[in-house]
């Protein structure tokens, strides 16, 4: 029996491809995820190894806040010159340096904008002289108070050489400095995984960056020949006392590495997510391609129970096949996968990350597991209903002409339907409960529902729109042939209804979103100009507080209020807050009124709160909350009033005392409200002047910013389709499959065709049209699908105040374009199978 | 051309076709001559491997020949491209086969109408009228292939051969998958046509019963013609078949 299937496997080395193509691909995105985040993760445990490579013990103090990767930097907490003395003076120390660090000094390229960063941390720090690590490449290090060193990647990004001037934008202003010299790392690196480094000097440094003279964020220690570091950090630790973190070299390598892996693993979820999709529409490309089989083996599986095979061996027989293209593909897609993961990892380097070097490209234990575990489980779970359906094959179809009647739909349409509001059921549920796995469940419920609903829609739907190619002979053959077997163009459908469905349904969501918050924000913002800037990084971009001063200074303006913004712990959470220069203004010039309490003036222990907020933290006007900032001491606001969801930037409010706390004191927004009689065109001009030193932000109108503010959502949704791109690559497959299949079943069908005078061309287009048809029928019920689910999502998130469904009609015809694009590529290579096949040899075809 | 010629509806002057190349190489046809004439139903008998059907392939413009030149009508088929092959069976030739004569997807009707369809021609009706009545189909038009019998299905693929008025319609073995009542019906059927119509029909068959329909029956055996005959019965041909051993011997 074994036998037997390996040998009908072999015989058919087309239908092998075909079917093994999606698990690879599937197989490929799973394992080449978890392939490159391991190189990337080893690639940053070595950078940390690196850095605290020459640090036998290092003594910082405790942040006040831990930020978690993907909110920005942690803002450092300093240290007073006089504990490098005290640490210095501990027994076993050879020699104890104070060092400066901290996220955001922004260095001006010779473009004028500022070099960005989307994610390694843009730090200033102190020059302490060159080390085996550190190495200047050209000039020197920074002597005077104007002038500054940089890493060599930055350098060359920003386009400048040594003796230019450069503008940096710190804690302070816009300041000019002197470029005189560039440093790279040992092993000829650029840069350390990506950071921009700006090298001042040590009191430069201290100003700028911690805004505070004579304090450190870190002081590095080396200890003298025969003391172990573990040694040396206790007797540190015991003689500075409490209050101090000391840890060894290698402990703030591996703490380092930490907060990035929790990134990593963060994307890791992502991909996994994308790869998730991917497989589940392979599972309807595969489970389609072995109903197929089944079909066109009906009479040698019916042979085989003839000559005495049971049930279980025949359903054994189709399985075996499965295992093997599932094993086969297994390899094939790790292989595939360790290849992409090291092409990502290289581009990640290259481009995202300036010159991260990368660890050598590795095989994870998980990569593999899961290629295996994903590929045969996923062949052979698509494989048993065909291979059910094929042990129910009567002995005596061997005996008969190939014509299975057509099943009736009823009991697979009443199935699909139990499914599909069992899947809406799930989704429901999932939105009231908050519960992503929920939520995620209950949409594929909902579309293995629907697939199985589609055989039943695709008789009228496809006749409709095959009616669209009726004018000519080959296009109504194509329609007739794509009705000709609802199931399979059914599940063909499906597969690709799933990828343009979800990309819909996010474009649904993004799109009522990014609506529903411009037009609350159309109404609420009364100010007719803004200062802010595009956030790239995980922190928008930040300004001099001056220059909100100097806006309200400016002719034909009534007033101004900035916003400083954060993340804190509220409470025990971390989340982020605003701070009001003076809530009353902001109030005025933003265009709010309070819910309950006043939106006055706070006091420095008041705050107020969104309404929503208030609520689901408890609190009412008169109660407390304690908030941690990025510096200084935990402390208690007392609630002064609330104001409903949108009228006043974010949900948590401080005073302008508290922005001093904030890890970046400047502030992120401006509003301006003109005076009567001044126009936005009068006054934009005179304010973007004053931001011309900061050319991360500018002054813009309204609707600019609320462009801006927005632009997110946008991202988000082009992210998304370039990630389902994938699962709809594979219903692509699905398609060529099934048309592929459907030319060998008809060889003699089309070899009558071409005898009675159809040519070739026409030939071709008859396929075309069957392939056209089946990617719209498809794309229609993806959209259709999507919007739905779109709709349901834009439903349970109204209270979130996404009160807008906008459905992207434009989108949703390109979508349905693309489709027939997709069904006219699909049906280049069957089509010219079919129009080669030699006419006799078709009529022939046994 | 001679006068015979031109009457000839199709025509094979001394085709030749070897399958394969070299010492591997299977000759069918060895110099075959053939002129099969304008308003007549033509039968060519032999016994399997005989080489009728290859004969006939090449006659159609479904098959190349090795050596020799084929004609339909005034269309010289060998040399022909795909294109023009396309053409010319779509406008001058008809087809009838053993099996498989319908697209499952298509009524009797369409099925009937393709050829037309595909070239863009429209029926005439009083001919379409008459086909239909003659091949006793009006009230199965509306039927797909599987609602009809083996003999009915036989029936639309005469009646689609028959209703574009092609200079030449050739069978192949039309009535070797249908019992002899259905085939007899087949048969007169297409004996009508030629006689009441003046059709040109060439038919392969190893049934000396469905030779003995035809007007004339040529004879091959191991790829050349050694026999003919002119409106025969059933015993003649029978008769002939068994002395083919010997014709060809003397051939």
């Amino acid at each position: 029996m074994l036998r037997a299937t390996l040998k009908s496997l072999l015989a058919r080395k087309l239908r092998l491809v075909l079917s093994g193509l999606a698990v690879v691909l599937g197989v490929m995105f799973v394992s080449g995820s978890f392939v490159l985040t391991d190189t990337l993760s080893r690639s940053f445990d070595k950078v940390f190894g690196d850095v605290y490579a020459l640090t036998d013990v290092g003594v910082s103090a405790a942040p006040k806040l831990d930020v978690g990767e993907m909110d920005g930097e942690t803002a450092p907490a300093t240290l007073p010159a006089a504990v490098v003395e005290r640490v210095r003076a501990v027994p076993g120390v050879a020699s104890a340096t104070g060092l400066v660090a901290a996220d955001g000094a922004r260095v001006i390229g010779a473009d004028g904008k500022v070099l960005q960063s989307f994610g390694p941390p843009r730090l200033g720090e102190n020059w302490t002289g060159e080390n085996e690590l550190l190495q200047l490449r050209s000039g020197r290090g920074p002597q005077a108070d104007d002038e500054i060193a940089l890493n060599a990647d930055a350098a060359a990004r920003a386009g400048l050489a040594v003796g230019d001037s450069v503008g940096v934008l710190t804690l302070a202003p816009k300041q000019q400095f002197t470029l005189v010299g560039t440093f790279g790392y040992s092993g000829g690196r650029d840069s350390l995984g990506g950071s921009q480094e700006v090298m001042f000097t040590t009191p430069v440094a201290q100003r700028l960056m911690l805004g505070e003279p004579g304090v450190f964020t870190e002081i590095t220690v080396t200890a003298a020949d025969g003391v172990a570091p573990a040694e040396l950090r206790d007797d540190i630790a015991a003689a500075l006392g409490a209050g101090f973190q000391v840890r060894t070299g290698e402990q703030l390598a591996e703490d380092s590495a930490a907060g990035l892996q929790e990134g990593l693993s963060f994307f890791t979820r992502i991909l996994l997510g994308f790869a998730a999709v991917a497989l589940f529409v392979g599972i309807f490309l595969i489970l389609n391609t072995f109903s197929i089989i089944v079909a066109q083996r009906t009479r040698e599986l019916a042979l085989l129970r003839a000559l005495g095979a049971n049930r279980r061996q025949v359903i054994g027989s189709v399985l075996v096949e499965a295992l093997v293209i599932g094993f086969v593909a297994a390899i094939l897609g790790l292989a595939a996968g360790v290849g992409a993961g090291a092409a990502l990892a290289w581009a990640f380097g290259t481009f995202g990350a300036g010159g991260l070097q990368l660890a050598g490209v590795g095989l994870p234990m998980s990569a593999v597991v899961s290629a295996f575990a994903v590929g045969v489980v996923v062949t052979v779970v698509a494989a048993v209903l065909p291979a059910i359906r094929a042990s129910r094959i009567p002995p005596v179809a061997a005996l008969q002409e190939v014509a299975t009647p057509d099943r009736p739909l009823t009991a697979i349409s009443v199935a699909g339907a139990l499914v599909t509001a069992a899947g809406g059921a799930g989704l429901a549920l999932g939105m009231a409960q908050e519960s992503l796995t929920l939520l995620f469940g209950g949409v594929l419920t909902v579309f293995i529902g629907v697939a199985l609903l589609t055989p039943l829609v695709s008789r009228p739907v496809v006749g409709a729109l095959g009616r669209l190619f009726a004018w000519s002979v080959p296009g109504r053959l194509g329609r007739l042939n794509s009705g000709r077997n609802p199931r399979r163009t059914a599940i063909t459908a499906a597969a690709l209804m799933v990828g343009i469905a979800l990309v819909t349904g996010v474009t649904v969501v993004m799109d009522s979103a990014k609506s529903s918050l411009a037009a609350q924000a159309e109404d609420a913002i009364k100010a007719e100009v803004m200062i802010s800037g595009e956030q790239t990084g995980p922190r928008p971009p930040t300004f001099d507080a001056a220059v909100l001063e100097r806006a309200a200074a400016v002719p034909g303006v009534r007033a101004v209020a900035g916003v400083w913004n954060d993340v804190a712990e509220v409470g025990g959470e971390l989340q982020y807050v605003n701070a009001a220069d003076d809530l009353a203004r902001l109030a005025d010039v933003y265009g709010a009124t309070a819910a309950t309490g006043s939106l006055a003036t706070l006091r420095p222990d008041q705050a107020v709160l969104s309404t929503d907020e208030a609520a689901e933290r408890g609190l009412a006007v008169g109660a407390t909350m304690t908030v941690q900032l990025a510096k200084g001491e935990e402390r208690t606001y007392t609630v002064a009033g609330t104001y409903a969801d949108g009228d006043l930037p974010g949900s948590i409010l401080l005073p302008a005392a508290a922005a001093a706390d904030f890890g970046i004191a400047q502030p992120v927004l401006g509003f301006v409200r003109l005076a009567d009689g001044a126009t936005v065109a009068s006054v934009l001009p005179a304010v973007s002047a004053l931001v011309a030193d900061s050319p991360e932000v500018s002054a813009i109108d309204r609707s600019a910013f609320i462009e801006q503010q927005t632009a997110g959502f946008d991202q988000v949704i082009t992210m998304i389709q370039i990630l389902l791109g994938l699962a709809i690559l594979i219903a692509v497959l699905g398609v060529v499959n099934t048309l592929a299949l459907s030319v060998l079943e008809r060889t003699r069908e089309l070899g009558l065709l071409r005898a009675v005078g159809l040519g070739r061309a026409q030939t071709m287009r008859m396929i075309t049209v069957e392939a056209v048809v089946i990617a719209v029928f498809g794309a229609l019920l993806g959209v259709v699908v999507g919007a739905g689910l779109g709709w349901a999502m834009v439903e349970g998130l109204s209270s979130e105040g996404i009160d807008k469904l906008v459905l992207p009609w434009q989108q949703m015809g390109v979508y349905l374009g693309l489709a027939a694009l997709v069904g006219v590529v699909a049906a280049v290579v069957p089509s010219i199978r079919a129009a080669r096949l030699n006419v006799l040899g078709a009529i022939a075809h046994e | 051309m001679t006068a015979q010629s031109q009457a000839a509806a199709a025509r094979a002057d001394d085709v030749w076709k070897v399958y394969g190349t070299g010492e591997a190489g299977v000759t069918a046809l060895r110099g075959v001559s053939l002129s099969v004439g304008r308003g007549r139903f033509t039968a060519i008998m032999g016994p399997s491997g005989s080489g009728k059907s290859t004969l006939m392939h090449c006659l159609a413009g479904l098959d190349t020949v090795t050596r020799g030149e084929v004609f339909v009508g005034d269309t010289r088929v060998s040399g022909l491209g795909d294109k023009a092959l396309t053409r010319l069976r779509r406008d001058k030739i008809g087809f009838i086969f053993q099996q498989f004569n319908l697209l499952p997807t298509l009524t009797a009707e369409e099925n009937i109408r393709l050829p037309l369809d595909i070239a863009g021609r429209k029926a005439d009706p009083q001919w379409w009228d008459t086909v239909i009545a003659t091949v006793g189909l009006a009230d199965r038009l509306r039927h797909r292939p599987a609602q009809l019998s083996g003999g009915q299905q036989q029936r639309v693929a005469c009646a689609r051969a028959l209703v574009g008025r092609p200079e030449v319609i050739f069978a192949d073995e039309p009535t070797g998958n249908l019992d002899s009542r259905s085939g007899a019906e087949v048969l007169g059927f297409l004996r009508d046509s030629v006689r009441a119509h003046g059709q040109t029909i060439v038919m392969v068959t190893h049934d000396p019963v469905a030779a003995s329909y035809a007007d004339r029956v040529v004879f091959l055996a191991d790829g050349a013609l050694v026999s003919e005959l002119d409106d025969p019965t059933a015993e003649d041909v029978l008769d002939t078949m068994k002395h083919l051993d010997v014709l060809v011997g003397a051939a």
